[in-house]
């Protein structure tokens, strides 16, 4: 429907400053570059965490265990978790698109601090650079999963406190991007862009960044807990000198869960923009969406006990937060709800992404529900702690929030790079990967039920014929990452030009060119309507 | 289903809640999931070239806030009430302290018979105070469908009144170190009077439950050397080899007067075994780690007999 408009600003992928090259890109403040920046970085963490994941599968096929031993499999899903919820899932979508394309959404040139981000991106570096080190300086590799229980936490030789000082790091990170994002949406609207008119995508970072800004500096403090305790003992989690082990597990979920929301929230966010789109519709109940937004990061800060049913707290604290997780789990559900009606009399255009958007709205559903499962008291004290958990958090972290990312990236990938992938593979791609993900992580349920207690090295006989269907999963979910990242890497210097709006959206940044120049917009636009208005089609 | 196998009044309680949220979870996933399909096939952009531009209803936003929320408390209560029953054990239960330690556990009844698999009497309330000795361990019987966290410094309880005479696993569910995956005993359930017979028969009388054990090996403590005693009960032999074979940690054969490369502090420094070294190491593992091997060893508390019995034993070897 469109040519590519003519403009007289560059491209941004373009170098315009004093800087060529890659110098250009590590001193760069413009927020397209950053969010690029966050993205290979991203993309790289992420396939070590798979290729970590792979190997530890293998593991349990057992015939593996004489190239790695049970010290290094622990240190194996220590990493595995660090990795992919520090370094990819937390940071992922706020980071690569939040960055690259909440600013265009709202018609601004950039976010309100710049170089503040381009720090947020060294904080993240300088971050992921020390978790590295942790694994080969010190007493080795951490060995006490990703949630650093006290007192093991505080006992182990391993080097928990330079792992610990990463994840301090990388909360900066978090936090300075949270309050970028909230002065720019405050800040820098275009004209008539009124709060109500935002696209939804906006409304999820928005109450993404006030959870980074006001439950991360609670992690960051007990993690420096973690480390006064390590090298002082200074007794605040250690039983042996008066602490409280439950203190620790508190505090730590207390930013744990709502990270959980940090990581889902803008993951619907895109779901949300992607599906009207496709359906050249306006959205099923906007304020519905953008309040359940809302809702999710207000109840979602009050649940974080429930990681705790079986530590021994009181029966009214369980009775309590049982009833909490159960109303948290009512905004997901209207949001699907409204995803499902937005596809209602539409008029449906099925491209790669809105397969991607409703393969997340599948697998998330699963994920969500086996939460509440696990939220009903009765449930959760079987379930808890085995390889049901494992199995439900994947089906949100990776069904829910990697297939999102995983969408947004073919969605908004003619954009960024101006190129169009083939559909063909990705279709190709999207076949092992949905049957392999179900292999492997309903197979991690069905072992949960059956009793199996995650993060072990060995396992009891009766559970071996679910870990071998699980690891045969593992191989086609690894194949489809594969060809699906190898298709979009193939497009971005082999691809064919993409035009400036190939699937006939109607937010802000399909009226510009693709790839967006390095102001984003020749003039700042002014907005007269909602994200969601398909006029052309009006006139009937 | 033997893997569903239900073996005692909990976990029937626990079922009943699980199958009544999987069936409400599975309705729910087939209804979403079918209409999505639907309407990707009746509104396709062929058959329906033009899209309703609606932008929602407040009907139904009503409609589908209230109903899944009824649902969600109807979950919560049935899920509370049954976990109600799991978590009050009757005034009549027989206590057992459960000590969990890296990485085992073990059983005193309230006569002071000790033993390193729970026997139960079937159709009895037992009561499980769950302690720990060093780090958070959880205490799960995936056929009763318990569970408890031990951690250290306080007591938690859960009881089960088992329905089926068998044997059943008991795991540690919470990462506690490097055999984690170990920290594994049973619970035997027999008739009473078999285990009337046990409980009440002094130090010689047979365990109950030989039928279901007979592929488990048994060391008598009694008949082993004094020192290799106390590192089979204290868990030791589970890294250390006392044959020559490699494992978790350095085996203890031929280590008295053997030079090993120790790190201490990040410093690499050589020693050679003797007494005074055995004593620290064992004592204080964490300070002192013999180069190539993971820091993994946890503090274990020996009295001042049982150092001696395994300093003397480690020296024969």
């Amino acid at each position: 429907m469109s040519t590519h408009a003519s403009t007289a600003q560059p491209s941004y992928l373009v170098d315009t400053g004093e800087r060529k090259g890659l110098m250009a890109w590590l001193t760069t403040t413009d927020h397209k570059r950053i969010g690029l920046l966050y993205l290979y970085s991203m993309v790289t963490f992420f396939f070590v965490g798979v290729g970590i994941g792979f190997v530890m599968r293998l593991v349990q096929l057992t015939t593996f265990q004489k190239l790695i031993t049970a010290q290094t499999y622990n240190a194996l899903f220590t990493v595995h978790g660090v990795i992919m919820i520090f370094l990819f899932v937390v940071p992922g979508l706020p980071a690569i698109f939040g960055n690259f394309f909440l600013p265009i959404l709202i018609g601004a040139k950039d976010v309100s601090f710049p170089r503040l981000n381009l720090a947020s991106w060294y904080f993240f570096i300088v971050g992921a650079i020390l978790a590295v080190l942790s694994l080969f300086t010190g007493g080795g590799a951490p060995d006490t999963g990703w949630t650093f229980y006290a007192p093991f936490s505080l006992k182990t030789g391993t080097n928990v406190s330079l792992a610990v000082f990463a994840a301090f790091v990388l909360g900066f990170s978090s936090m300075l991007t949270g309050i970028n994002f909230i002065t720019t949406i405050h800040r820098l609207r275009a004209p008539g862009m009124k709060w109500f008119r935002m696209p939804l995508m906006c409304w999820a970072l928005y109450s993404t960044a006030w959870i980074q800004l006001l439950a991360t500096p609670i992690v960051a403090i007990t993690l420096v807990l973690v480390i006064l305790e390590r090298f002082f003992g200074i007794g605040i989690f250690d039983p042996a000198k008066g602490g409280d082990p439950l203190l620790y597990q508190h505090l730590f979920w207390i930013y744990s869960h709502p990270a959980v929301y940090i990581m889902i929230l803008p993951a619907m966010g895109a779901i949300t923009e992607i599906i009207p789109t496709f359906a050249k519709r306006p959205v099923f109940g906007y304020k519905a969406i953008a309040f359940s937004s809302m809702s999710i990061a207000a109840v979602g800060s009050l649940v974080w006990a429930h990681h705790m049913f079986t530590s021994g707290m009181s029966n009214v604290a369980q009775m309590v937060f049982s009833l909490l997780t159960m109303v948290v789990a009512v905004p997901s559900a209207i949001k699907v709800f409204n995803w499902v009606s937005t596809l209602y009399k539409g008029s449906i255009d099925f491209q790669p992404p809105l397969l991607f958007a409703l393969t997340f709205i599948f697998l998330f559903c699963i994920g969500g529900l086996t939460g509440v499962m696990q939220g009903a008291l009765a449930v959760n004290v079987h379930i808890h702690d085995t390889y049901f958990i494992v199995g439900h958090f994947h089906y949100v972290m990776f069904g829910g929030t990697g297939m999102a990312l995983f969408a947004a990236l073919l969605y908004w990938f003619p954009k960024m790079w101006g190129k169009m992938y083939s559909k063909k593979m990705i279709y190709a791609a999207w076949f092992p990967m949905f049957i392999g993900f179900n292999m492997l992580y309903f197979g991690m349920m069905i072992l949960g039920v059956m009793g199996m207690p995650r993060r072990y090295y060995v396992h009891l006989p009766q559970f071996h014929t679910m870990h071998v269907v699980a690891t045969v999963g593992s191989w086609f979910l690894v194949l489809g990452l594969l060809m699906f990242f190898g298709t979009l890497l193939y497009a971005i210097f082999k691809g064919k030009k993409a035009e400036d709006n190939p699937w006939g959206g109607v937010t802000l940044e399909w009226t510009i060119p693709s790839p967006p120049p390095l102001e984003n917009f020749e003039e700042i636009p002014t907005v007269t309507h909602g994200p969601y208005h398909f006029e052309q089609k009006e006139a009937k | 289903m033997d893997w569903m196998n239900q073996a005692a009044i909990s976990a029937q309680k626990s079922d009943a809640v699980f199958f009544y949220v999987f069936g409400l979870s599975v309705a729910f996933l087939i209804f979403i999931t079918a209409l999505m399909i639907y309407f990707v096939v009746r509104y396709s952009k062929k058959r329906h070239p033009v899209a309703a531009q609606i932008e929602g209803h407040v009907g139904l936003e009503i409609v589908w806030t209230t109903i899944p929320l009824v649902l969600f408390l109807s979950i919560f209560y049935y899920g509370w009430t049954n976990y109600e029953y799991m978590r009050q054990a009757p005034r009549d239960a027989m206590a057992i302290k459960v000590t969990a330690r890296q990485w085992n556990w073990s059983f005193e009844y309230p006569n002071g018979k000790q033993s390193k698999v729970l026997f139960a009497p079937l159709g009895k309330p037992m009561k499980m105070e769950v302690r720990s000795s060093d780090v958070v361990h959880g205490f799960f019987v995936p056929s009763f469908r318990i569970k408890i966290d031990a951690v250290p410094s306080r007591t938690n309880t859960t009881w089960f009144q088992a329905t089926k005479v068998g044997s059943y696993d008991v795991e540690c569910t919470v990462i506690c170190g490097v055999d984690h995956s170990l920290m594994l005993s049973k619970i035997i359930v027999v008739p009473e009077d078999e285990f009337k017979a046990w409980y009440f028969g002094g130090e010689d009388a047979p365990e109950p439950g030989k039928a279901f054990r007979a592929a488990e090996a048994h060391p008598d403590l009694k008949d082993l050397p004094k020192g290799l005693a106390v590192l089979t009960s204290k868990g030791c032999l589970a890294c250390h080899s006392v044959d020559g074979k490699p494992k978790v940690g350095p085996t203890l054969k031929a280590l008295y007067g053997r030079e090993e490369q120790i790190l201490q502090a990040g410093a690499m420094k050589i020693v050679r075994v003797d007494d005074a070294y055995l004593r620290h190491a064992i004592t204080n593992p964490a300070d002192q780690v013999v180069r190539g091997y993971p820091p993994a060893m946890p503090q274990t508390p020996l009295t001042e007999q049982e150092l001696n019995e395994v300093v003397n034993y480690i020296k024969s070897l």
